[in-house]
């Protein structure tokens, strides 16, 4: 495989996890924290529902959990590409 | 010992270690000064983009805001934390790979256009303005009650004291300071949530508590707070009430402006590598989170003190009497707080009980004429003071109360400090030197630089004396313009190779305009009270809030830049070379300037 096609598959895959990363931050966030929250709300979380628990917490753990995944995941995607710093 | 003295103990002590480690960092490598960061661990460059970002906006202000609104105002909190999945995916590792210092730079190269990189600095200046204007409405509160002097007092003090700490600017670059400050910060944020949080539901987390029983009443502590904030008329503190549009728009546009703010961006591009850009995002985003995910519980919980403290025998029991406010000491924060001016009460109806409840309420009318009262009786309760205000209203110990000030001084300080310092440098550097007057001297150029440092913050001061809103809500401002301008020229400029120079510049401008005509329709002209047009309860556009179209000028922004970029000629083949080197970490080497 030429460098060129090495990066432009890099690139592919880079943009397929940063889609998928995205679809787990809207959902988490704008899904089950605000527009999803009825649909949600029977789960019962202390004396309120999940989707109120999403909205102050739960969204912000999965943005954590986001970003370490995508550091690990690309940082992983450079070296299989060789594409990494020296 | 006295409230004052202790106060002033834990502010001094603050400040004399942040300027201890800055003298004691500072031996030896001036190139800290303008690289922050560089060879310095993620986890620690994590920790200094946490102090450096944590504003008045999120120490002082936010909690407050939950706590009289509840889960309505929980787009800050998903806003200023999800804006930093969108940094690490779609900007740190790629700024990082480019290998410059500013983020007008990458704009000025990417888009090969002096236009484009003085469009960029304009965007970046009314962004910053708008954002210490918010700091200063904190450092005012902060000082106001530190000094226990009224609040305009206070503002005029913090901002001698936010000039002399941003001259001063060694400080500022210096990473080690910055891990002191948000220590402290993160201490004084934490110590009272958990024993506010231990006293109420007997959880230590604030987090955890949050979701817990309340010990008293042996009921969830949320249920328990819906409860009686419903019997006083207000809205029940866990429903969904704002409009959803709006709500989605105001968390997008908090969103989007934190990945389009010059400060927090500066931060990747020094630190070693493209892969230590990525784990930093995360880092950052560990400190913030500790704070964020203790914010809801601080307010949702003071909210519950409040109004227990109003209503001793319960909601539906006798109001707290005037008597009991001025001698019983559980209520001595209430004449601390009205030297302010930030808080105030008022027997209307002479029974010599205070009682505070929603008057706009159909539902409290008949209990209202029944009882003889004549509307709510807690007058003024600024949304601003009720962070530094809740040890107090907790009856935590002396100790506490002094460190809170500490922290809340911290936070507003550090951050106002490295804004006005990004206003200079963008004035004297890019704008002075780079277009107006590229011949000018070093001592010229620092002179323009002291020169517009002052500016600012003389027009911060003058606007904070009558801010456009509560800090978080000019903050929120702010975001609003960054997400409308920088964010999608940066986005753009990685993402896309058919972007070119007319099409950012068109889009910058299209989304900076919009969204500022719509604030001061809504804010005032220049946010100069009484100027206003509309209002944000009778917005403009359909339901949408002047502090929520930063997203849609963002996408104005975007729209703009792809239909002129179509029409016009494509970026030539060194663009497309530039960015296609951006997009893959190898051979970035040390950031460099010039």
């Amino acid at each position: 495989m030429s460098e060129k096609d090495s990066a432009n598959a890099y690139w592919k895959t880079n943009l397929r996890i940063i889609t998928w990363s995205l679809v787990i931050w809207a959902l988490v966030s704008f899904g089950f924290g605000i527009l999803l929250r009825p649909l949600i709300a029977g789960i019962k979380v202390g004396g309120t529902d999940l989707g109120f628990w999403f909205a102050q917490q739960g969204s912000i753990l999965v943005f954590l959990a986001l970003i370490f995944f995508y550091a690990w995941r690309m940082n992983r995607l450079d070296r299989q590409h060789g594409l990494g710093e020296e | 010992m006295d409230q004052f003295v202790i106060n002033l103990i834990f502010v001094g002590a603050s400040f004399a270690l942040y300027i201890g480690i800055a003298i004691w960092a500072r031996a030896g490598s001036t190139s800290e000064f303008y690289a922050a960061g560089r060879g310095v661990h993620p986890v620690t460059n994590g920790m200094a983009t946490a102090a450096d970002w944590m504003s008045a906006a999120s120490f002082i202000s936010m909690a407050g805001l939950i706590a009289f609104v509840g889960y309505d105002n929980s787009s800050f909190l998903m806003g200023w934390t999800g804006g930093y999945v969108l940094l690490a995916l779609l900007l740190a590792p790629y700024l990082r790979k480019f290998g410059k210092f500013t983020v007008s730079e990458f704009i000025g190269d990417r888009f090969y256009s002096q236009t484009a990189r003085m469009v960029a600095v304009i965007c970046l200046i009314v962004a910053s303005t708008t954002y210490v204007i918010g700091q200063m409405t904190g450092v005012g509160v902060a000082f106001g009650r530190f000094l226990e002097v009224d609040n305009t007092t206070g503002l005029l003090i913090g901002a001698c004291v936010v000039f002399a700490y941003a001259v001063f600017g060694g400080m500022k670059g210096v990473t080690y300071t910055q891990v002191a400050q948000y220590v402290v910060l993160i201490t004084a944020y934490t110590i009272p949530a958990i024993f506010i949080s231990l006293q109420l539901t007997g959880n230590p987390v604030p987090a955890l508590g949050l979701f817990g029983d309340h010990q008293a009443s042996g009921e969830p502590l949320l249920a328990k707070l819906d409860q009686i904030v419903r019997e006083l008329g207000f809205a029940e503190y866990t429903a969904h009430h704002a409009d959803t549009i709006n709500m989605v728009l105001f968390t997008l546009s908090l969103m989007i402006g934190t990945a389009g703010l010059p400060h927090v961006i500066m931060r990747f591009f020094t630190v070693p590598k493209v892969a230590d850009a990525r784990w930093s995002a995360g880092w950052a985003l560990v400190f913030i989170a500790l704070l964020y995910l203790t914010a809801p519980a601080v307010g949702a919980m003071a909210r519950l003190n409040i109004s227990e403290l109003m209503w001793p025998e319960g909601p539906q029991g006798q109001a707290v009497s005037v008597e009991t406010i001025e001698t019983d000491e559980k209520y001595d924060w209430m004449a601390t707080w009205q030297k302010t001016g930030l808080l105030g009460w008022e027997d209307k109806n002479g029974d010599g009980r205070i009682q505070y409840y929603n008057d706009t309420s159909p539902d409290m009318k008949a209990r209202a004429e029944a009882e003889g009262w004549q509307g709510n009786e807690l007058t003024n309760f600024n949304r601003d003071i009720l962070v530094l205000a809740n040890p107090e209203i907790a009856n935590l110990p002396g100790w506490v109360i002094g460190l809170i000030a500490a922290g809340g001084l911290a936070a507003a300080l550090s951050t106002a400090a490295g804004l006005l310092l990004a206003i200079s440098s963008a004035v004297s550097h890019d704008l002075i030197k780079g277009a107006i007057n590229p011949g000018i001297s070093e001592k010229g150029e620092l002179l323009s630089a002291r020169l517009a440092m002052a500016l600012a913050i003389v027009v911060a001061t003058y606007l904070g004396l009558n801010p456009p809103g509560f800090a978080a809500q000019t903050v929120a401002l702010a975001f609003g313009l960054a997400a409308a301008s920088i964010f999608p020229a940066l986005m753009m400029g990685i993402f896309s190779t058919r972007i070119n120079n007319t099409g950012a510049v068109a889009g910058m401008l299209a989304g900076l305009v919009t969204t500022l005509v719509y604030i001061f329709l809504h804010k005032g002209w220049f946010f100069i009270p009484g100027t206003n047009s509309f209002t944000d309860a009778d917005p403009l556009l359909f339901t949408v809030k002047s502090t929520s179209f930063g997203a849609i000028g963002a996408a104005i922004n975007f729209a703009t830049a792809y239909i002129v970029a179509g029409m016009t000629k494509e970026p030539p083949e060194e663009i497309r070379q530039l960015v296609e080197s951006v997009r893959v970490p190898r051979g970035a080497g040390a950031a460099t300037d010039h």
